[in-house]
């Protein structure tokens, strides 16, 4: 078995060397009548070869994104991720280094997290950042309930513009946590009054930007009103890349700001691993789940970094821990960070701008098909559609025509008729003028 | 000799870009006038000197691919290359989460039979797969067994914990809005049944257990226990994250578990990181199986199905613990592990695992000093009394092996035992490295009672020595500004 050493002569010389006639014997601590007893049913090893060939067969039975234009989003974006930044995740030194806690022979990893917790910093227009959480859903549950414990309050109102995912998480959350959630419908025409549901127990408003239906809104009248109310006003950014060219929610006075990372340096998968960027203000800092890099001197007076403040953390805290994490998203994080090197400031905003202009022009596309309208607003790189037709056959019907159109909304709000004919639209820069043409053309097919 | 490396921040030069991406065509902006406005402030590099920059990094870690690397409770071991190439086909990275479930049969099937060994191997009934990580793991199994008890309308108030358990347990039984009663350990390193029986009354919702234990050691009187707790009316919830000494020879269900959360980057070998993704799929019994948080991939009369909503889902779902389904990534590459291993190769990973642990506690008991008699499962456990007067610290030592070339074992932890050295070899080390390990911490103890060397400076031949982590807390610089 080509993952173990040990020969036979090994495992004897071994077993002589510690006084027992076989491995069996090592196991004696184990109840007889529980040890060895079920043959679980399962086949024996494999070479790779064969392994291979079962996979491959799993992976063909997917339509995959680069066999059919793809305009999905809702919450994961397919984006061009440059050879460089595979290569540098698969050195082994990064993929098969543990936690970094022993900082003597773990700065590689120490300072591309301090370099990474920078850069979200800097994008998101915060004062910090920690070392990456999950994702962006589990970032928004965490940044909830940290909320409840800067304000002391037990009220968090989440937005109708949230993704659904990241309601549903945060709402889980806190079910057992004593933490009351006002979920508001869903608002495909960004109507609601955030500021209206602040009461003198609210801990927090968590709102999405851009939103799940794609809208763009400027929040510095909502933080006004937070700050007014004494609640935190925590912004999800679902789509990172906007932050290229979209004012960030530091800007507008956001208290905590939680994003899926995924989009940048990282492949779809299916929706997993993801990565939860997690940044806020200085005063808080100590009250911030997950892990935290910081920079230090070493015993000869040479800059090196060392995780730090991790006396809010479970294994020095235990229960009276920030949070539970451990594991986070350590490799998708070193994956977004070798990408926004690659981009730079120039890159990032081109890219962004390219993102924009690509979904600028879906929209002007498919607005143009009959039955077709585009909800209002400003948007970024995805948006709304309402159609003649309910959105769920259309996307199916789409798919059979080899185009992945987009999402309906019905699948995260089955329940609400309303939404029966909202589609989601996103177009990034990986769309070209030839796929916008044949899901325009496609769309008009299975809507007539 | 590894080169210094200045931060991105410092190699900026406006204008340079490792991307070259078109210009964007004119169109009628709609960005409602919210275009962000001034420097962003990040740093352009060409990609050469991006490259090098990361791989001038990565010569500064320690990495399971580079040295041994026996850190105790994390199981360093090899982490296969198949599971990378497969993990980027693109039939399983290029697929969007929401496209139509009709487009990704193959990835229900990966999941679903990912599934199937999990619940084989550990003879549980029901598995879900979403949580990302060994400690959401935990919390999804305590949420589970807390839906459950509400369900039949017990509200119990305390979960238990041995004082040796990893600190994710009582963290995550906070977070799901319980109180922590620490359980204490016995003379032999196990649970005190006796005191464990003492504090079970209707008022527990449930035991945490680690099994083997934070010692290394089986918990020999787990029938009892698990019939105790079931007696009280508790749920059994067992940290899997030592499953890797017992997969293959040891059914959880056959201890009288009712969930354990399996982590998928320890056990089944995908890679740490440096700190994740993981992924913490967790089995649960037929009585925990109905609270199974969504989404849940189920095998119906026609084929697999989807289940995102609660009103499809059988019994009563607890919510949703993640975004999307799972570390889907991560469970491609766990997948190409077990199919490599099969059941006679996983049962042997087990064997060789332990074999490897008792071979080093044997030989380093030459000099070190054991808290509990073994055999120990697939980590083996020492106290620092071999250090004692020497002035040479269960630190010291770890930092002196970094200059041999090892990355240290797990210090001071577990915290029952003073000083504690946790040393996990894994079964993919040969024993040539297992004996070169224990000469050198051998060597090392003899030169600390020797008075010979200067190990409280150790190390000196790494890129950094200590580091000051007091100055790091007290006076936090966590971001790069000019």
């Amino acid at each position: 078995m080509r993952y173990l050493p040990l020969t036979g002569a090994d495992r004897r010389a071994m077993l002589e060397r510690i006084g027992a006639a076989e491995i069996d014997a090592l196991f004696r601590d184990v109840p007889a009548e529980v040890y060895d007893k079920a043959d679980p049913g399962l086949p024996g090893h494999q070479g790779e070869m064969e392994v291979e060939r079962r996979l491959k067969a799993m992976a063909a039975r997917n339509l995959s994104a680069d066999a059919a234009p793809c305009f999905l989003g809702a919450g994961a974006y397919r984006h061009h991720v440059p050879a460089a930044v595979d290569a540098v995740i698969q050195r082994g030194e990064f993929l098969t280094a543990y936690t970094p806690y022993q900082p003597e022979v773990s700065q590689g990893t120490l300072q591309y997290l301090y370099e990474f917790q920078t850069q979200v910093a800097l994008i998101t227009g915060m004062e910090v950042a920690n070392a990456s959480m999950y994702d962006g859903a589990t970032a928004c549950a965490e940044a909830a309930l940290m909320a409840c414990r800067v304000t002391r309050r037990r009220r968090v109102v989440l937005s109708g513009g949230l993704h659904p995912h990241y309601r549903a998480v945060t709402a889980s959350s806190a079910r057992f946590q004593d933490v009351e959630v006002e979920t508001l419908p869903p608002d495909p025409e960004a109507a609601e009054d955030l500021a209206a549901c602040l009461d003198a127990d609210t801990a927090c408003v968590v709102v999405q930007n851009p939103g799940f239906f794609g809208h763009l809104r400027d929040l510095s009248a909502l933080a006004r009103a937070c700050a007014d109310a004494g609640a935190l006003l925590v912004v999800a950014v679902a789509e990172p890349v906007s932050l290229g060219l979209v004012t960030p929610p530091g800007a507008m006075g956001a208290d905590i700001v939680v994003a899926e990372g995924q989009p940048i340096g990282n492949a779809l998968n299916f929706g997993g691993p993801g990565l939860g960027l997690f940044a806020t203000r200085r005063r808080f800092v100590r009250q911030m789940p997950g892990r935290l890099c910081g920079e230090t001197v070493d015993a000869e007076g040479r800059r090196g970094f060392v995780l730090t403040l991790s006396t809010r953390e479970q294994h020095i805290r235990r229960e009276k821990a920030t949070s539970n994490i451990c594991t986070n998203s350590g490799l998708c994080a070193l994956a977004f960070s070798v990408h926004m090197a690659l981009l730079g400031e120039e890159g990032f905003r081109r890219l962004a701008a390219l993102n924009h202009a690509r979904a600028v022009r879906t929209a002007e596309r498919l607005e143009a098909v009959a039955g077709v309208r585009v909800l209002p607003g400003a948007f970024f790189n995805e948006f709304a559609l309402r159609l003649p037709k309910p959105a769920t056959a259309v996307v199916e019907a789409l798919a059979a025509r080899g185009v992945l159109g987009g999402v309906p909304a019905a699948r995260f709000y089955p329940e609400r008729a309303e939404l029966a004919d909202v589609m989601l639209v996103a177009a990034t820069e990986t769309v070209r003028d030839a796929d916008i043409d044949r899901l325009a053309a496609a769309l008009a097919e299975v809507t007539a | 000799m590894t080169l210094e490396q200045p931060l991105l921040f410092e190699q900026d030069t406006p204008g340079r870009c490792g991307v070259d991406l078109p210009e964007p065509a004119p169109v009628a902006e709609r960005l409602g006038g919210l275009r962000r406005q001034g420097r962003i402030g990040l740093p352009g590099l060409s990609e050469p000197e991006v490259v090098r920059h990361y791989t001038r990094l990565s010569q500064q870690n320690y990495g399971i691919d580079t040295v041994f690397y026996p850190l105790g409770s994390c199981t360093m071991k090899h982490n296969p290359r198949l599971g990378e190439a497969m993990a980027r086909l693109p039939g399983f990275a290029d697929i969007h989460p929401f496209q139509p479930v009709a487009t990704v049969p193959g990835a229900l099937e990966l999941i679903d039979t990912l599934a199937d060994w999990l619940m084989r191997l550990t003879g549980l009934p029901a598995v879900a797969m979403s949580p990302a990580a060994g400690a959401q793991g935990e919390l999804c199994g305590l949420m589970a067994i807390r839906a459950a008890l509400e369900h039949r309308g017990d509200a119990r108030k305390r979960v238990l914990v041995p004082e040796s358990a990893h600190g994710t347990n009582p963290a995550s039984a906070a977070m799901c809005g319980y109180a922590v009663d620490p359980v204490p350990a016995n003379e032999r390193g196990r649970v005190d049944l006796a005191a464990l029986k003492a504090k079970l009354d209707d008022d527990v919702a449930a035991l945490m257990l680690t099994n083997p234990n934070t010692c290394g050691l089986f918990e020999d009187q787990i029938l009892d226990i698990a019939r105790a707790v079931h007696d009280a009316g508790a749920f059994f919830y067992c940290d899997g994250a030592n499953f890797n000494a017992l997969v293959g020879r040891v059914r959880m269900a056959d201890l009288g578990i009712d969930c354990m959360h399996i982590n998928l980057h320890k056990t089944f070998s995908t890679p740490h990181g440096g700190g994740g993704p993981g992924a913490g799929p967790t089995v649960l019994s037929a009585a925990l199986a109905p609270f199974a948080p969504l989404p849940r991939v189920v095998r119906g009369a026609d084929g697999l199905r989807l289940v995102e909503h609660e009103a499809e889902a059988d019994g009563h779902p607890f919510g949703r613990l993640k975004g999307f389904h799972g570390q889907f990534g991560v469970f491609v590459r766990a997948l190409a592990y077990i199919l490599s291993m099969g059941a006679d190769g996983l049962r042997q990973v087990s064997g060789d695992a332990v074999l490897n642990a008792n071979y080093l506690m044997v030989r380093l008991s030459e000099a070190m000093t054991p808290p509990f008699a073994g055999p120990c499962m697939h980590e083996c456990l020492f106290d620092d009394r071999a250090l004692k007067d020497t002035g040479v610290t269960t630190l010291d030592l770890a930092k002196a092996l970094l200059d041999r070339g090892f990355h240290p074992m797990t210090m001071y932890f577990p915290l029952v035992v003073h000083g504690a050295m946790l040393i996990e070899p894994t079964e993919t080390e040969s024993r040539a490295t297992l004996d070169a390990f224990a000469d050198a911490v051998l060597d090392l103890v003899r030169q600390a009672k020797a008075g010979e060397a200067a190990m409280t400076q150790a190390p000196v031949g790494t890129h950094r020595r200590r580091l000051d982590e007091t100055r790091a807390a007290r006076q936090p610089v966590l971001r790069w500004q000019d």
